[in-house]
């Protein structure tokens, strides 16, 4: 092992081993049977990305079938099946893997100082999980589709779609237990593994949002689990939970769904609100503003998340007293999302501001999350809401929320760690103008549709009256610049693969642990465990980063950091 | 009213809580305004102010201050409580039924919605009311979940298999409404919707004694099939078929059935199969159709009949499929023609195959 | 110094062989697979919990429907059942005991005393199935058929009078309801089924679990310094156990007294 590690010892500095996670090996079987965390990463990457992608195709022949009010383009059948798959794909199969199962996969071990997460093994099975479930989804799809739209609402599902609902069930089922273990090995990584000298209130908030993210993939998944095998069942046997035709209860199911699936919606942004943290403290260069607050709310959003389910049924004949309740707490869930936000805004405040890529997403994500969030308050009034649901300002409101919100930090993030994860630079043009299309692009194609929705227009309209077309054309044509946006990092991203330029290990000279191993990180992420001395975001002197003459740093000084003996 | 340049942001006010719900929309969009513009303004001026002069400087940290996230918690909470309590107030309005009020029932089937009158009269994705009355819905379902909306009155509720959901409003003006299905229930779930019409308490006693059409019985046939009975829901919007049988070309043809014996689709073969649809089920086709017994009268029947005769394309006269026969459209509304200057679909569009789509 | 740095998975050669590349030591792996067992049981707990949901939504529904689905139960099997659950939770724990204490020896006994146990409640929960399915009781297959009889709608008649407005919507519902009276008890049979269905899965996986730790028994791979898998395979046995004691009353015993 000895001649991975070059010894300089005229600056008595280890320089970077050779061997990192990526040269470790090239067999096949050292990637599909890897237990580093680091690897299946990118195994996620590249897996979500594939279902971005297909998910995105769907989004843009929805788009173009809504450009005309006439049902012109696709038959209606098949224009239900195109939203059903854009739901199930992206949210089951993008969304709620993205961040956590990328990003946090390949960085929480990392920022905190540990070589590996607590479980490898069972990581590497949450990939396969994942796999599994995909295939069998992917595989139902082709074989001819699922129409119930992707809340699989009974009767409908369980009696009167005619479509493979059986094996998309069991996909997202088997996918299910790939969320719930990701976010077991995340909650005991962050609590036995962190390094010495790693408080937990030294954790960097992106591991606090992952860890109140796990918190709820653990709790949540297994009620979507069971709803899903009591659909199966029901759809097989003929037994009637939730078919009132013999004696079962339609509401029950949504109340099961909605259960576990308005907490997966924190599945999805929590996460994200977590990048945007680290991006807001970096690229200001400023301790984060509220660590504390940040933190706890990340907490509060987690567990208030279950207790808001109810919202989704203002209108659905559930009592009108639950309504009330599920009413007040929903207004409550807002005041942590609204804390986050001041706080974020409050770390620019005398920063010394960067405008690189991330920044860029970071920015950008609390404009929108704060027009997502806001109108999340039109719906949680019920009386505004009887008008509003199942329209398309619901389309639109969670469009910025998970793609304005996730999907934008999900980039940020990608941005933010490719140069840790690839050890190369992107372009700094092109990135910076892909951010900025999508910005334009996503606004133009959601911001139509709250109009569109406070009209009146239905939501999974295959065709729709001609007073709505003006500003579905709108809609359309930001889809389509929107995805322009999206595919500009295809590209830029596999270039600086190839030719990108090399890095190094802090190119922007920030205080994380992440940044204090070399890139790309070696298998066990750190020469040898960190010893942590220093806050979360901590500039001053305390972290060793700065020349105490010149008060700003001109060289990165990696891994020499740490104690050497 | 709706001129070609104006782009309409809001659905008409047409019912008792359509202003109190815009209140309330307004006063949420002040309140989304005015924090956007802040928070957006103030990170606009830091991203300039604060923007890094010298590489990798370090500025002066702050920790947080326990004040401001206290004033920052707090009157996002009192905010979103008035919030709640406004929601609360409209919904309970709308939730708590009058005592008393015009009753109608409602069945909602794949896609079809069934209305019936307290009077006994029956119409089919169509809704015939009064003005400044409190109507009253009594709404179930034959199948699926669906959702009775309509965005002018501001309201809506599901509708729910196995139990009976209930919605009431009060239209404040007379006109034309669009009528939804909001809850996905399937293929046609687009289709599944019509207007209401909102009429003179004179009339809607009219309306209530029969119908007057100045059309050709072929021309209210359409009408009917496509519009009031919902028909093309199944059959299609010209009749070309659909999870029902093509009725193009099929008058005076023998028709094989699933029995094995063939008829010849002549009047009488026709009236059958609208009034007893399970007698006789075409080849390839499966027997779903509900009876229209009692829902259409004689001289509805002799329109439909006379319909799918135009549409045999043989005998002389048009093919009633394109811009041919469509300006009628916009008449055969009877009532509810008179209130017919907005961009309903119906109107606006030339093209055969639009009142087919959006009934 | 650089000699101890390894860059690939390895194992640590100066510590214990069980202690895995990726954990500092003994402790630090013993706490990490104790959290994440408690942390997998609430997630079961969560699972298990949707099932309870419907069980008590069904049961507030259809009460006299369930008192009769829980009559065709036969409640000294439940019993026993419980009884060998019960004990198979001490020899459980005594196996735990053992691996704590480095008795190789007993430890190996009381696994297999497990497992036996195990089996034995298995067997009894298959000879029930087997009945059910001879009574035509197996709710997701056609040939569900369940008989009324006559005394227990008189039953339901006298509720629906006692309890719903005349003329009522509610009534009308109601009375519908009792003509689909089987329905409600295949419901009945439906959520025993899945209920006992998903139980008796989790016992099959503690029986493989069982059969690896018999076989790192008998390799006398546990000890009083390394005996976490036998820790949180216990906790698993009695959360599987546990979640019978709540199944037991609430299938085989609530109602029962309804219609004697």
């Amino acid at each position: 092992m000895q001649e991975n590690l070059v010894i300089n010892n005229t600056q008595n500095l280890p320089v970077y081993p050779k061997l990192n996670y990526l040269n470790n090996g090239h067999t096949v079987s050292s990637w599909l049977l890897t237990k580093d965390h680091k690897r299946i990463a990118i195994l996620y990457l590249l897996s979500v990305s594939v279902f971005f992608m297909l998910g995105g195709i769907y989004a843009g022949l929805i788009r173009l079938e809504l450009l005309t009010p006439k049902g012109d383009l696709v038959e209606s059948g098949t224009y239900n099946k195109l939203f059903t798959h854009h739901g199930i794909l992206m949210i089951f199969f993008f969304l709620i893997p993205s961040i956590p199962a990328v990003l946090g996969n390949f960085l929480i071990p990392i920022m905190i100082g540990a070589k590996d997460l607590a479980f490898p093994r069972i990581n590497l099975l949450s990939w396969y999980l994942y796999i599994a479930g995909a295939s069998f989804t992917l595989w139902a799809l082709i074989q001819g589709g699922v129409d119930t739209g992707w809340t699989f609402y009974t009767p409908y599902s369980t009696t009167f779609s005619n479509t493979y609902v059986i094996a998309t069930g069991l996909g997202i089922f088997i996918n299910g237990f790939s969320s719930i273990l990701t976010g077991l090995n995340f909650i005991v990584t962050i609590h036995t593994m962190r390094a010495p000298g790693m408080t937990w209130f030294r954790l960097p908030l992106f591991v606090w949002a992952h860890y109140a993210t796990s918190l709820v993939m653990v709790l949540g998944t297994p009620v979507l689990a069971i709803t899903l095998l009591l659909l199966v069942v029901e759809r097989v046997g003929r037994v009637g939970i939730f078919d009132p035709a013999l004696g079962g209860d339609p509401i029950l199911f949504q109340h099961l769904f909605w259960f576990y699936s308005h907490p997966a919606v924190y599945i999805m942004v929590l996460p994200g609100m977590g990048v945007v943290s680290e991006l807001i403290a970096n690229f200001s260069r400023k301790r984060i503003f509220g660590y504390t607050f940040i933190a706890f709310s990340s907490i509060a959003i987690a567990v208030f998340g279950f207790l808001v389910w109810g919202h989704h049924m203002f209108a659905s004949g559930q009592s009108p007293y639950a309504g009330l309740v599920f009413s007040f707490l929903s207004m409550v869930v807002a005041v942590p999302s609204a804390i986050k936000v001041f706080n974020w805004t409050a770390t620019l405040y005398k920063g010394s501001i960067s405008y690189d890529t991330p920044m860029l997403y970071g920015l950008f994500f609390i404009g929108l999350f704060l027009i997502g969030g806001l109108t999340g308050l039109f719906l949680g009034a019920m009386g505004l809401d009887v008008h509003l649901t199942d329209t398309y300002f619901v389309v639109a409101h969670f469009h910025y929320v998970m793609v304005g919100g996730a999907v934008l930090a999900y980039l940020g993030g990608l941005h933010y760690w490719w140069p840790k994860m690839f050890g190369r630079m992107y372009s700094e043009f092109w990135s910076k103008l892909s951010a900025m299309i999508i910005f334009i692009g996503f606004n133009l194609t959601f911001f139509p549709q709250f109009i569109l929705g406070y009209m009146g227009m239905p939501r999974r309209y295959h065709a729709y009256p001609e007073e709505f077309q003006v500003f579905n054309i709108f809609s359309t044509a930001g889809a389509s610049v929107l995805a322009v946006g999206l595919f500009l990092p295809l590209f830029y991203l596999t270039y600086s693969l190839i030719r990108g330029k090399a890095a190094g290990d802090n190119p922007w000279l920030l205080p994380g642990l992440e940044w204090r191993t070399t890139s790309p990180p070696p298998t066990e992420n750190f020469i040898e465990t960190p010893i942590v001395t220093w806050e979360a975001y901590e500039f001053g002197e305390e972290s060793g980063l700065y020349d105490e003459e010149t008060h700003h740093k001109s060289e990165v000084k990696p891994v020499s950091l740490f104690d050497q003996n | 009213m709706n001129n070609s340049w104006y782009i309409p942001l809001f659905p008409e006010q047409a019912s008792t809580f359509a202003w109190q719900v815009d209140a309330l929309y307004a006063y949420l969009v002040a309140i989304s305004i005015f924090f956007t513009v802040l928070v957006v303004g103030v990170i606009a001026v830091f991203f300039v102010q604060y923007r890094e002069r010298v590489k990798f400087a370090i500025p002066e940290q702050i920790e947080g201050s326990t004040m401001l996230e206290a004033i920052w918690s707090i009157i996002p909470f009192v905010i979103s409580i008035t919030i709640f309590v406004g929601g609360a107030i409209v919904y309970y309005d709308q939730y708590r039924l009058p005592t008393e009020g015009m009753e109608v029932y409602v069945v909602g089937k794949q896609w079809m919605w069934k209305i019936q009158h307290a009077t006994g009269q029956r119409e089919i994705n169509e809704l015939h009311i009064p003005v400044g009355q409190k109507i009253k819905l009594t709404m179930t379902t034959e199948d699926v979940l669906h959702d009775f909306s309509i965005p002018a009155f501001r309201t809506k509720a599901d509708v729910v298999p196995g139990r009976y959901t209930y919605l009431w409003f009060e239209p404040t003006q007379v006109g034309k409404y669009h009528l939804f299905c909001q809850e996905y229930c399937g293929l046609n779930h687009s289709g599944m919707g019509g207007y209401v019409y909102v009429m003179e308490q004179k009339d809607f006693d009219n309306w209530l004694s029969g119908n007057t059409a100045n059309q050709t019985p072929a021309e209210a046939g359409k009408d009917l099939f496509v519009n009031k009975l919902g028909c093309a829901s199944c059959h299609g919007a010209e009749g070309k078929g659909g999870r029902g049988a093509t009725l193009v070309g099929i008058f005076g043809k023998p028709q094989k059935m699933v029995s094995g014996q063939t008829i010849v689709a002549d009047e009488s073969y026709i009236r059958e199969s609208i009034l007893n649809p399970q007698a006789n089920i075409v080849e390839g086709y499966q027997p779903i159709m509900p009876t229209f017994k009692g829902q259409v009268t004689e001289d509805q029947l002799v329109q439909l009949v006379a319909y799918i005769k135009s549409l045999g394309g043989t005998a002389a006269g048009s093919t009633p499929t394109s811009a041919g026969s469509s300006p009628t459209q916009t008449s055969p509304n009877t009532q509810g023609s008179k209130n017919f200057g907005n961009a309903g679909s119906n109107g606006a569009s030339p093209n055969g195959s639009t009142p087919g789509r959006m009934n | 110094m650089a000699a101890h740095i390894e860059v690939h998975d390895a194992h640590g050669h100066i510590h214990h062989p069980a202690l895995q590349h990726h954990f500092d030591n003994m402790e630090q792996q013993k706490e990490a697979v104790s959290i994440g067992m408690w942390f997998f049981l609430v997630q079961e707990i969560m699972f298990f919990g949707g099932m309870f949901l419907v069980y008590l939504l069904f049961r507030s529904k259809f009460p006299m429907a369930f008192a009769v689905g829980s009559n065709h139960l036969n409640m000294w099997l439940g019993l026993l059942n419980t009884i060998v659950l019960i004990v198979s939770s001490l020899t459980m724990a005594m196996a735990v005991w053992s691996a704590q204490t480095s008795k190789r020896n007993l430890q190996i006994i009381f696994i297999i005393a497990t497992m036996f146990l195990g089996s034995v409640f298995l067997g009894v929960k298959a000879y029930e199935y087997y009945d059910k399915y001879e009574s035509n009781l197996i709710p997701f297959s056609n040939t569900f058929r369940w008989e009324p009889e006559g005394e227990h709608l008189i039953e339901e008649r006298k509720m629906i009078d006692e309890h719903a407005a005349p003329n009522s919507v509610e009534r009308e519902m109601v009375a519908n309801n009792y003509y689909q009276f089987g329905n409600k008890v295949r419901i009945f049979f439906w959520i025993y089924f899945a209920m006992t269905g998903l139980h008796a899965l989790h016992m099959i996986i503690g029986l493989g679990i069982m059969l690896w730790l018999l076989y790192g028994a008998i390799r006398n791979r546990f000890s009083s310094e390394y005996y976490a898998p036998v820790e949180i395979s216990g906790l698993y046995w009695h959360f599987v156990d546990i979640v019978w004691i709540f199944l037991f009353p609430l299938l085989y015993l609530l109602g029962r007294h309804f219609l004697e």
